[in-house]
This record gives C-alpha cells, structure tokens and sequence, in this order.
C-alpha cells in the first residue's frame, strides 16, 4: 500500500527549475522551434501523435520539446492533453483505398495496379553516418514525373477478388463501435478493441512481439501484402450540420498483412490476414501491429494459442506505455511508510529465527 | 430539417406514381447545395486561416453574428478492419468548430483539424455566404475557386515527387545475377 508523505516543496520547486534550465540547454545554442521539430523530426512527432493517440503536430511537437526528447514522457504529455477537452463525436471510417499515396509497396506482387512507390524510405540506404548533414546541407533538387490517374487499389482487395484472401469481418447491423477510452477493458476483446489498443500500443513493445512470433513463438507465416503511407480525407457527421463535414487530411500508414493459409471441411484453403493502422509514417509500427493482429486471432482461427504474442490478456494488458511507465516509475516515488512496516516485519523474522536457533547453539556449547 | 422528411415524402410519391415537380424540385436544389457547401468546405479545410482571410478581405461581407464562438475539442477517427471492413477507433484528432449567421438569416457551420478557431469561424461565414442567395456566386468565384486552385496545385506537385520513385521490380532467374 502506499501512503502519502507531506513535504519537500521548496526542493520540488527548484528541482524543476533546474529541469527547466536543462531542458533549455546552452544558451550559446540556438533554442528548437515547434516548426523546426515538426519538420525535421517528423518521424517522432508521427510516433507521439500514434501513440499518444491525439492527431496534432503542433502539440506533439510541444510535448517532445517538453519532454526534452523523451517520448513516452511526450506520450504522456499528450494524452493528459486529451483529456482536457470535449470530444465532439467520432469521424466517418476513414478510406484508405482513396489515399493519396506518398508510399506503397508489396512485397507479394511486383506488379500491382498503381505501380510500386518507394516515396520517402530509409530502405536502401547503407546505414552510413552521413557527414555532410553536420552542418548547413542542402539537399539536391527534386526530381519529379508526371503523376499517372490510375486508382491504387489495395493489394488484399485484388487478391480478394479471387477468393485467394479471407474478406474482412463486416460491422453487425447496430452494432456500437468498442472504445477503451471510455470502459473498461474486459477479456475476450473482440478485434475493434484489440485494434484501438494496439494503435496506442508501444512500438517497442508490439515490435518485439511480433519478432517473437516470426521466431516461433506462435508462427503465422507472413508476407508484407501491402504497406502504405500517405494522406486520407476525414469527414465527421455533424448532427448540428446534417451532413458529412469534410475536417481535413490526416497523413496514415497501413498495413495488410498476407498470412498462411486455412481452410475446412466447408471452406476452401485461403491466406488469413492481420491489419495494422497508425497515424503519420509509421510503418515499422503497423508492420508489428499488423504480426500481433494475426496473432491475437489465433482463437477465432482455431490455433493453438501457446506463445505470449496470442494471449491477448498479456499483450492488450502491457501494450500501453503510459500505464507501464506509470507503475514502474511509481516506485521511484517515496514508499517510506510501506517499506518502514516490511522492515518491521522483516526485524522480527529475523528475531524469532535467532532465538529458535539459541537453543541448539547452547546445547552445542554445553557438548 | 423539415426538408428530410420531404425526401421521403418525395419517394412515397413516386411509388404511388404521382410524381410531384413541386417537391422534387426543393429536393434536388436542396442536394445541389449541400454537395456545393460540402465541395467548399473540403478546399476550405485544406486552407491556411491567412489564406481565407486574405481572400474575404476584399469582398463586400454583409452583417453577420457568430452564432457558435469557436470552440476546440475532440473528435475519435475511425478506421475498418483490412480497411474496408467494420469500423474501429484509431485515436482522436483535436477539431475547432464555430457557426455564424447572416443577417439575411443564412446559418453557416465551420469545423477543421486543429486548434485554429479563426479558421472554423471563417469557413463557418464563408458556409454561410455559399448559401446566400447574393454572395453565393461571388465567394465561390472569389475566394473558394483560387483557393482550390492552390489546393490542386500543391497536390499535384506532391504526386510528381511521388511518381519519380516509383520503381519497377524485376525478379531474376537464378544464377542470372
């Protein structure tokens, strides 16, 4: 249990003074600008907005400078924001089939409708300290082509066509949408839910358990099917309006994950899916997100589930990183009372085991 | 909105087979104006509030109210499941909204990504003028088609750079190398 302690103010205040002091750094440098975080550190702005789960530049761009560059402190930063405000309502579904694609590739079909666009990627690159981005570099012009009209179907809607792919599962008629942000969690989840959560799941922390699951640990064979990153339109149904108001773009990555096939008795053989969706480029995110999608769906699937990636108690309950932080950085917290109570304890254990012990050293010595 | 219940008014009509020109009339003029504020309400969203306030600078704005002062709050974005499959929650994006009204009456609405209030209360006038009968034409002539224009511009600059890397995979034979 853990009691409150009183104190300490003057110490608090001044610690956090220092930190503001540190934050600011040398002042012979100049100071970050919000602009400058957000333009040169877009990937992390992206990571705070997907899992701090509030699409904002600005403020996770203000959270990470507050935060000095932590992001889960960023994360939390955010998510304390959220909390500050109304909300309105919930968007349309967003379409990620009409998504104006800055990226896509497959690694399933080389040629797929729309073409493969490598778009803004570290793939290829040799992983070589570049020198030359030190100090003032500019970049080399930009080389551009004329844009082709054709729509860019997803992947998985191709195969589907076939029958090779299961479709996705359809809304029932009523049905309300889950949403861990207002009740509770309770096992089992269904997929709306796992989903929510895994989109404000940790990267860290979905990465490693989809790494496990490609190491054996509840293997599902997968292949990249699609990934892509671009723009999407998001309309929200105002019922002061009394129709779809278009709010905008927001930048998103999916990914459709292609896994090994099943079939039955009934049903014929087809590939299973996992599905990963976040906001900014985050794909290295939605590629683990869309592994332990697959994962969780090992009961619906009829797999054996053994492995920690399938046990969607253990992943829904440790994906979130604001919650984890909080409890194992609350015991940095004073625990003086809590601890002062086991020492107690502990004191008279150690005691009672010297006394029982006294006799036997007397009647030793006796001997 | 007495108007919806004249949709269905409208369908029983033509399922009896009395077609009323009246009624059906009001129904497509009232669709033709919601795609039409729908259509600027997309190019408006896209826009700086600099931008659209620099547009209405020069344009004559009749007497109007804020009926709605701007206000930030939240709205939960959606996705599907394999993207085109039930509906899931992905994360909150924060939205600004705001409503005005024209003297003439006319009630416009502005919501937009953000936090920017100016820019809801400027694209609820600019909704509101899109209505009216006066200033209809003049805003979309004035200040939606430039400001589409731009819109377009930059979207098609974005799919050049884009298209310069798309690639064409080739899968060898092996010992090809």
């Amino acid at each position: 249990m853990y009691v409150a302690v009183k104190g300490g103010e003057r110490a608090i205040e001044n610690a956090h003074r220092l930190l503001a002091h540190k934050r600011r750094g040398d002042h012979s440098v100049p100071e970050l600008t919000l602009g400058q975080i957000s333009e040169q550190l877009g990937l992390a702005v992206d990571r705070v907005m997907s899992e701090g789960s509030l699409y904002d530049r600005e403020l996770a761009a203000l959270a990470i400078k507050q935060a000095r560059g932590d992001l889960i402190e960023a994360i939390f930063l955010v998510r304390a924001f959220r909390a500050t405000l109304p909300r309105f309502g919930a968007s349309e579904p967003v379409d990620t089939g009409a998504m104006r694609v800055q990226r896509r590739v497959s690694s399933t079909f080389k040629d797929i409708p729309g073409g493969q666009i490598l778009g803004p990627t570290f793939d290829y690159t040799h992983r070589l300290l570049d020198p030359a981005l030190a100090q003032g570099f500019v970049p080399d012009a930009l080389v551009t082509t004329e844009a082709s009209t054709a729509p860019t179907p997803r992947v998985t809607d191709i195969l589907g066509r076939d029958g090779l792919i299961e479709s996705s599962p359809q809304a029932e008629v009523g049905a309300s949408v889950g949403d861990l942000t207002r009740e509770p969690l309770n096992f089992p989840a269904d997929r709306d839910l796992r989903l929510q959560n895994l989109a404000r799941g940790d990267e860290g922390f979905l990465l490693a358990m989809g790494y496990s699951t490609q190491r054996g640990y509840g293997r599902n064979h997968p292949f990249a099917g699609e990934i892509r990153f671009g723009e999407v339109e998001v309309e929200f149904s105002a019922e002061d309006v009394g129709f779809a108001v278009p709010l905008g773009s927001i930048a998103l990555t999916e990914c459709q994950m292609v896994n090994q096939f099943k079939g039955s008795a009934t049903e014929a053989p087809c590939f299973t899916r996992g599905y990963g969706l976040a906001f900014g480029q985050s794909e290295r995110k939605t590629m683990s997100m869309a592994l332990v999608d697959r994962a969780l769906r090992a009961r619906e699937l009829g797999e054996e589930a053994l492995a920690p990636a399938q046990d969607e108690e253990f992943v829904m309950s440790h994906s979130d990183n604001v919650q984890a932080t909080g409890f194992v950085e609350h015991l940095k917290l004073p625990h003086y009372v809590d601890f002062q109570s086991e020492l107690g304890l502990l004191r008279k254990l150690r005691k009672e085991f010297t006394d029982a012990q006294a006799p036997d050293a007397m009647k030793e010595a006796a001997e | 909105m007495a108007l919806s219940y004249e949709v269905v008014y409208y369908h029983r009509q033509l399922r009896c087979g009395k077609f009323c020109q009246r009624f059906g009339d009001r129904v497509t003029q009232h669709n033709n104006q919601q795609a039409q504020r729908k259509a600027a309400m997309a190019v408006l969203a896209h826009a700086e509030a600099g931008e659209i306030a620099a547009r209405l600078r020069d344009f004559a704005l009749p007497d109007h109210q804020d009926l709605r002062t701007p206000e930030n709050g939240l709205v939960m974005l959606r996705g599907r499941v394999g993207g085109d499959g039930a509906p899931f929650n992905l994360g909150e994006a924060t939205v600004s909204r705001a409503a005005v009204r024209l003297a003439s009456g006319e009630v416009g609405f502005g919501y937009t990504l953000g936090r920017d209030g100016e820019k809801a209360r400027l694209i609820a006038l600019c909704d509101a003028l899109v209505q009216s009968r006066d200033f209809g034409g003049a805003v979309e002539r004035d200040v939606i088609a430039p400001l589409r224009e731009q819109l377009m511009i930059r979207r098609k600059q974005a799919a050049a750079e884009t298209a310069a890397t798309k690639v064409d995979f080739y899968t060898m034979v092996r010992g090809e190398g």
